[in-house]
């Protein structure tokens, strides 16, 4: 068939016909995903209250069990790491007498500033989120990864 | 009177009227009887009605299709059973699975059977993959029978990566975390398609609802679909081939 010719009434029926299926059937798809995308989570929330500025002096290391995270005093600030271990996942914990994190799955060790010390962990902490709000105390946001050395000046 | 045979019994129940609604041909011992067995029978007609008798001895498939297939029969069976007493719910799941494993009676048999039926499925599925590389079977005209059968791998793995969370201890927990994050690393749709898989951002009950769905129902009816396709192009494929002829 030229261009010139008409579309036969058959093949325009057919192609009207095939389209509108097509596009009720994306329609259901989109739809569907939707459906399966939850709107309304009952997960814990990533945020929580450290405490204040003042909780953390230099060399403070304070681990929250509930959120899975290492508040962290250092000179002139404050800084969070996750407690997930980067191999596979399990919760680490502070030793204080020897200035190490440990993970106790697979013997993972990590410094106060998340970096790698002892394997098999592949990749250093996090670091997460700390803001102060407006009454001054410390917000740490354990869902918002945030680049290594951002210590928030208090 | 006459006490009534075996035969005579058989026989009789091959004239009334239900038996011959169901099956229409003769019951004399010929070639087309036979054929039609199979041929008029929803369930067999995916098999040839003949088949080389050399096909059927052991080194020449080593039976891995038929073990992998068994291996289905034995977890559909036990898998089913199991969900009379399972809820796919936090903490229930796990209670529900102690509850199989001490006190409902043949709980703990049929469990076990469950975890290592599925266990030799995936090996006998990989198995039956390689033997089919090895024996050149992948080559034209079975060409789409052997993307069926890597699809089928897949829906293997699936149901065995998804009935792994299902008793909720510690291993499956964790097995499901370090597995749902490495769908992260895929680029672009990682992070959405790992939100849709757990139904959030963490393992929680949601992911236990949908991955109990998933194993329960999407993972086994694509199962069987695509079963029936397989083995159905076995035969229009020409039969099973064992090791090529030409191999010196």
């Amino acid at each position: 068939m030229s261009s010139s010719d008409p579309m036969k009434r058959r093949d325009f029926l057919t192609l009207t016909g095939v389209g509108a299926c097509a596009a009720a059937a994306a329609g259901a798809g989109l739809v569907t995903l939707d459906f399966l995308s939850p709107k309304v989570l009952f997960e814990p929330p990533t945020r929580f209250v450290a405490g204040t500025p003042l909780d953390f002096p230099e060399g403070t290391v304070r681990f929250n069990r509930e959120q899975r995270a290492y508040v962290i005093g250092t000179s002139g600030g404050v800084y969070a790491l996750t407690a997930v271990c980067t191999h596979l996942g399990c919760i680490t914990r502070y030793l204080s007498d020897e200035n190490v994190i440990a993970c106790p799955c697979h013997g993972s060790r990590f410094d106060v500033e998340g970096n790698v010390v002892h394997g098999p962990a592949p990749r250093p902490l996090p670091w997460i989120e700390v803001k102060q709000d407006t009454a001054g105390n410390l917000v740490v946001d354990t869902a918002a990864v945030i680049p290594a050395g951002t210590v928030l000046r208090v | 009177m006459r006490t009534p045979t075996v035969a005579a019994l058989s026989g009789w129940l091959r004239d009334t009227s239900v038996y011959r609604s169901i099956v229409r041909h003769g019951v004399e011992d010929t070639n087309l009887n036979r054929s039609l067995v199979v041929l008029e029978n929803l369930f067999l007609h995916v098999h040839p009605v003949k088949v080389r008798e050399k096909t059927l001895r052991l080194g020449h498939t080593f039976w891995l299709g038929g073990i992998t297939l068994a291996c289905t029969g034995i977890l559909f069976a036990t898998g089913i059973l199991l969900m009379f007493y399972y809820h796919p719910s936090v903490p229930q799941a796990y209670q529900d699975m102690k509850e199989l494993q001490f006190v409902v009676d043949n709980g703990l048999f049929l469990r076990n059977l469950h975890r290592w039926g599925a266990h030799l499925m995936v090996f006998a599925a990989f198995a039956h993959m390689l033997r089919v590389f090895y024996h050149r079977a992948y080559r034209p005209p079975r060409q789409f029978n052997w993307v069926v059968g890597v699809v089928l791998l897949l829906a293997t793995l699936g149901l065995s990566y998804t009935g792994y969370l299902l008793p909720w201890d510690q291993l499956a927990f964790w097995g499901v975390s370090v597995g749902t994050n490495m769908v992260r690393a895929a680029p672009w749709i990682g992070e959405p398609f790992r939100f849709l898989l757990l139904g959030g951002h963490v393992v929680s009950e949601n992911a236990l609802l949908r991955f109990y769905v998933l194993h329960c129902v999407v993972l086994p009816v694509t199962l069987i679909l695509l079963v029936s396709v397989h083995i159905w192009r076995v035969r229009k494929d020409g039969g099973v081939q064992g090791p090529p002829e030409d191999v010196p």
